[in-house]
């Protein structure tokens, strides 16, 4: 149970992408904003390549519940391999953000239903490996899409969240990764200002 | 300083401003952050001058600490669920010599069936092997605790348990204000020792005891023990004043001044208890509160009692199961409330990682205010597999193993939380 001053936030994943890193750059960003957050990972026996779900809960106030996250407002999904394997969109609400990385489309990926259910503008596909492999050689899509994360919800700002990357990230794969997800943040915003292209 | 950071690296660094001499754990989850982390420490040399030894087992790693404390150092190690139980023996040598050792434990279920996630059936275990034992409910809880272990410890001359949720709060990002080393250097002074194995004065410790003055001695440890009753909440005042911050202590109340129904429960469950505290009063004006339990052994039976004695009910929310009996902790708060007429309730939840929520929480105060609760309940017990198990068992003949069935009905290969 969330009060409702809080933002909660639930990233799938697989083993070895960065899942649960993701879930604390969004915390240390929201921290930078002089804001409360809480990061954790659903802990199961981490393997690379298995399912992965991390949680983190953005909010003005302390947050006290220790629950995982079960009604996500936004859903961060790292690999679209998931979406027939895991319960991935469980308790998105209609009014709920999702961000896929995916070089397909909505449709092809056999979303449409989804895309039906969720408002136009917050449901949106992004090729953050693609983008991370431009930047860093490697298609880690994790650090990338968080900037993607900023743009769609308003949550956080760009420059929070590339300077949690650049602390957690010392050195060159600090700047690579910030500078994906300054690539991801931009494209998202293009795509949120002419829904269309969604 | 204020900062976002692991619950684990915020207790590592505290530890590390308290000065151990000597850290000696071996590796188990949700541990295994905390000693990494020290063990970083000591080999960049920000944490100098300190021994960190390997060693090959948790029966080892608290022998070690054991053998440091006893030669004047301060000794400090870590651990979780079975590596507690592998050190059972060394547990109570630490406590009967008076050994002022501090340790985290990272809460943690005991198998069988082997499962790595939270609840507290590790150091409920070990209640009674004479050391301290305090809760934290949150990471800045955790570290503050940490401080006051060592102060607690060496001024009563015993060893003290730091308890924190597994993963809920070790694997756990969220802001800490990690006690700095000047103020922690003039809360925590160094370690004078009660005693002392040194070679240019020999002695002996660890002496045999027979008949005749055993039970003296362990009576000696009881009143020891109750003697933390009052260094406890000194310490705790002290840290508020030194820190600016309060933290442990023995128990807190939490909206109980016009409380009916009081919720008791320790560690970091009492947040989502808060919560829905809140929603039920605000929503519903249910005359509802919690009481955390901080300091579990010695247990303060005192301040349960004056805590509790103006409710009509009680739950107790437990996340330990004393097998053929329920509660653990219930069980001590009953005997607090002797003579108190009120409904008590016993509620086993979150066992081996099973996510205690506010929805269920919800359900379940409002069936204890309706009189719908009975005396010992499972929290969000899944009674299909159980009877389905059940019909297995009473078929006779070879049913095979519970944890096997239960999966192979559940459709998972391995566990998960989610």
């Amino acid at each position: 149970m969330a009060d409702s001053g809080t933002f909660q936030v639930r990233i799938h994943g697989r083993g070895g992408q960065g899942a649960v890193t993701a879930a604390e750059l969004l915390a240390i960003a929201a921290f930078d904003e002089d804001r409360h957050a809480q990061a954790f990972p659903s802990f199961g026996s981490e393997r690379t390549g298995a399912p992965v779900v991390s949680f983190c809960r953005l909010s003005d106030r302390p947050i006290r519940t220790r629950e995982p996250v079960a009604a996500p407002d936004a859903l961060i999904v790292l690999d679209a391999t998931l979406i027939h394997q895991v319960k991935l969109f469980e308790g998105l609400g209609p009014d709920g953000y999702l961000l896929l990385n995916s070089s397909r489309s909505l449709e092809e990926l056999g979303l449409s239903d989804l895309l039906g259910r969720l408002r136009p503008g917050r449901i949106l596909g992004i090729p953050a490996g693609e983008i991370a492999r431009r930047h860093l050689g490697k298609p880690l899509p994790n650090a990338a899409l968080l900037g993607g994360f900023a743009a769609l919800t308003g949550q956080l700002g760009l420059p929070s969240v590339q300077a949690a990357i650049r602390e957690r990230f010392p050195g060159t794969a600090g700047v690579a990764n910030a500078t994906a997800a300054a690539e991801c943040f931009y494209t998202v915003r293009e795509c949120v200002e002419t829904p269309s292209h969604a | 300083m204020l900062r976002q950071i692991e619950g684990s690296a915020a207790v590592a660094e505290t530890v590390a401003r308290c000065r151990p001499e000597v850290v000696c754990a071996y590796p188990i989850s949700p541990q295994t952050h905390i000693v990494e982390g020290l063990s970083d420490l000591v080999r960049a040399g920000d944490l100098s001058p300190c021994e960190y030894m390997t060693v090959e087992s948790e029966f080892a790693a608290l022998s070690v600490c054991i053998g440091a404390a006893a030669a004047g150092a301060r000794a400090y190690t870590a651990t979780a669920s079975q590596g507690l139980l592998y050190m059972a023996e060394a547990l109570y040598n630490a406590s009967g010599l008076g050994l002022p050792i501090v340790m985290t434990v990272a809460n943690r279920a005991l198998g069988s069936p082997i499962n790595i996630w939270n609840d507290h059936s590790d150091s409920m275990s070990q209640r009674d092997c004479g050391w301290l034992q305090l809760y934290a409910e949150d990471n800045q809880e955790a570290a503050d605790l940490h401080v006051q272990a060592f102060r607690i410890a060496e001024e009563l001359s015993l060893p003290v348990m730091v308890c924190m949720d597994g993963f809920i709060l070790t694997h756990a990002v969220e802001r800490v204000d990690v006690p700095e080393a000047g103020p922690v250097d003039a809360f925590l002074p160094p370690f004078e020792p009660r005693q002392l194995l040194d070679p240019a004065e020999p002695m002996t410790i660890g002496a045999m005891v027979g008949p005749e003055a055993f039970a003296e001695v362990k009576y000696l440890a009881h009143a020891k023990q109750l003697q933390a009753l009052d260094t406890i909440p000194a310490v705790a005042a002290e840290f508020e004043q030194s820190f600016g911050r309060s933290s442990g202590g023995l128990v807190r109340g939490y909206r109980l001044e016009d409380a009916e129904t009081v919720v008791v429960a320790l560690g970091s469950v009492l947040g989502t208890i808060e919560e829905t505290i809140d929603a039920m009063r605000e929503e519903e004006g249910m005359p509802i509160g919690a009481l955390a339990i901080k300091t579990f052994r010695p247990f303060p039976m005192e301040a349960v009692r004056a805590a509790l004695q103006g409710a009509k009910r009680v739950v107790v929310l437990e996340k330990a199961l004393a097998v053929g009996r329920g509660g653990i902790v219930s069980a001590d708060v009953r005997m607090a409330l002797s003579g108190i007429e009120l409904d008590g309730h016993t509620v086993i939840a979150g066992l081996g990682g099973r996510p205690i929520t506010g929805a269920s929480l919800r359900r379940l105060f409002g069936d204890a205010v309706a009189g719908r609760l009975g005396p010992l309940t499972f929290l969000d017990l899944n009674w299909e597999l159980i009877e389905a198990e059940l019909g297995r068992m009473g078929e006779g003949g070879r049913s095979g193993p519970h944890a096997e069935n239960i999966l192979r009905e559940v459709g998972v290969v391995a566990g998960g939380s989610h």
